[in-house]
């Protein structure tokens, strides 16, 4: 039986990622590889991942991102990385890796008395 | 005055119909982002046409100059809404490369980068013009020119130094176009006056320099210089090809079928 999985920003497995390198056929039906874009909008802002998209190069990749993401005065800068360099955690480890968390509030810092003087806390 | 709105709608139909040409790719571009890439470059062209038509529509209207044959509305005034869509073929000046077909990809992006490259140098030169509507025009233009220009060359330094299949269709594309080439720098009496008054760019100063980026790109892309062929001209003075007509058949059906319809 077929599973069908969807997958979310970051959780893409690696054997998904962009990682097909053979040139177009004749009806082009191999697609380009998949490349992350991150914009930032402002001068001292951080770069933002705003989505992916197919690009045959870097330098394409960073042209078809400024055509895709920018056209509405998005963003002042542009990185692209080529999905498959992106390593993820799995989903399925969610269980051990987030949730003994849950029940260790004493990492955050809230049991301290702050003094008066000491503001912007 | 005649004159410069002469070149001005030339200017305008440049734009006007190369823009139309690529917009007729919405929607069928070989991949998603190309398909965004190429429209935004039509919407690019088709914003400089509007400058240009409604600096010639002003010009027509302050100087009570009729417009040409079809170009005016109820009341005889030209606006860039009847410049585009009610002249007929003959009053169109475009040059011919311009409304070539698409044909296939290959065609598409040498045609962009032929004609980018001569706008490039074009606006260059137009914004030391004596006219400032013109001049800030053109200053505006040019920084979207820029990237029309980076982005075509490496389509065709792509395709020309791909694969053996994709130099093929860009010898191929050649083939169809460069005839047609040689009108970017053919000179009209429309042109010939208004420069004079350093209206018009010389179009002759910037072929060498047209030249020498076609021989760059070409080189890069390991695609053959031609040889001297006969070119085609008669598009600015209103002389086209058919394929013409079949754009404005499109272009100008709906404001043709129902006169003034807005939505």
């Amino acid at each position: 039986m077929n599973l069908l999985y969807k997958y979310y920003y970051g959780d893409i497995p690696e054997e998904k990622g962009g990682n097909d390198n053979t040139p177009l056929g004749d009806g082009g039906k191999t697609d380009w590889p998949l490349w992350e874009i991150f914009i930032r909008s402002k001068q001292g802002l951080d770069h933002k991942h705003v989505g992916s998209l197919h690009a045959a190069d870097a330098q394409m990749a960073i042209e078809n991102a400024r055509d895709v993401y920018t056209r509405r005065m998005e963003g002042i800068s542009i990185w692209v990385v080529e999905s498959k360099y992106i390593h993820a955690s799995n989903p399925d480890d969610a269980q051990s890796f987030y949730e003994p968390a849950e029940d260790k509030v004493y990492r955050h810092p809230t049991f301290y008395d702050l003094p008066d003087e000491v503001k912007h806390m | 005055m005649k004159d410069l709105i002469n070149y001005t709608l030339h200017l305008a139909d440049d734009s006007l119909i190369l823009g139309h040409r690529n917009s007729e790719w919405c929607g069928q571009g070989p991949v998603l982002e190309q398909d965004i890439a190429i429209t935004n470059i039509s919407l690019d062209l088709i914003g400089q046409a509007r400058n240009f038509y409604q600096y010639a529509a002003t010009l027509m209207n302050v100087q009570k100059i009729s417009p040409p044959a079809g170009g005016g509305d109820s009341e005889g005034a030209a606006t860039e809404d009847t410049l585009a869509y009610l002249r007929d073929n003959r009053e169109f000046k475009n040059c011919l490369l311009v409304e070539q077909s698409n044909g296939d990809w290959a065609k598409t992006v040498l045609r962009q980068f032929l004609f980018s490259a001569c706008q490039y140098y074009l606006y260059g030169e137009l914004q030391n013009s004596q006219d400032e509507q013109l001049a800030a025009i053109a200053e505006k233009s040019l920084k979207e020119v820029i990237y029309h220009l980076r982005w075509s060359s490496e389509w065709v330094i792509r395709l020309g130094d791909g694969t053996q299949k994709s130099h093929h269709y860009m010898l191929n594309a050649i083939d169809d176009l460069w005839m047609y080439t040689g009108e970017l720098f053919s000179v009209t009496d429309y042109e010939l006056r208004v420069m004079d008054e350093r209206i018009a760019v010389d179009l002759l100063s910037i072929e060498p320099k047209w030249e020498k980026k076609v021989k760059e790109i070409f080189t890069e892309a390991t695609l053959p210089y031609p040889d001297k062929v006969f070119m085609q001209t008669g598009g600015k003075e209103g002389r086209h090809t058919e394929n013409l007509g079949y754009i404005l058949a499109d272009l100008q059906f709906m404001q043709r079928a129902y006169p003034g319809s807005e939505w």
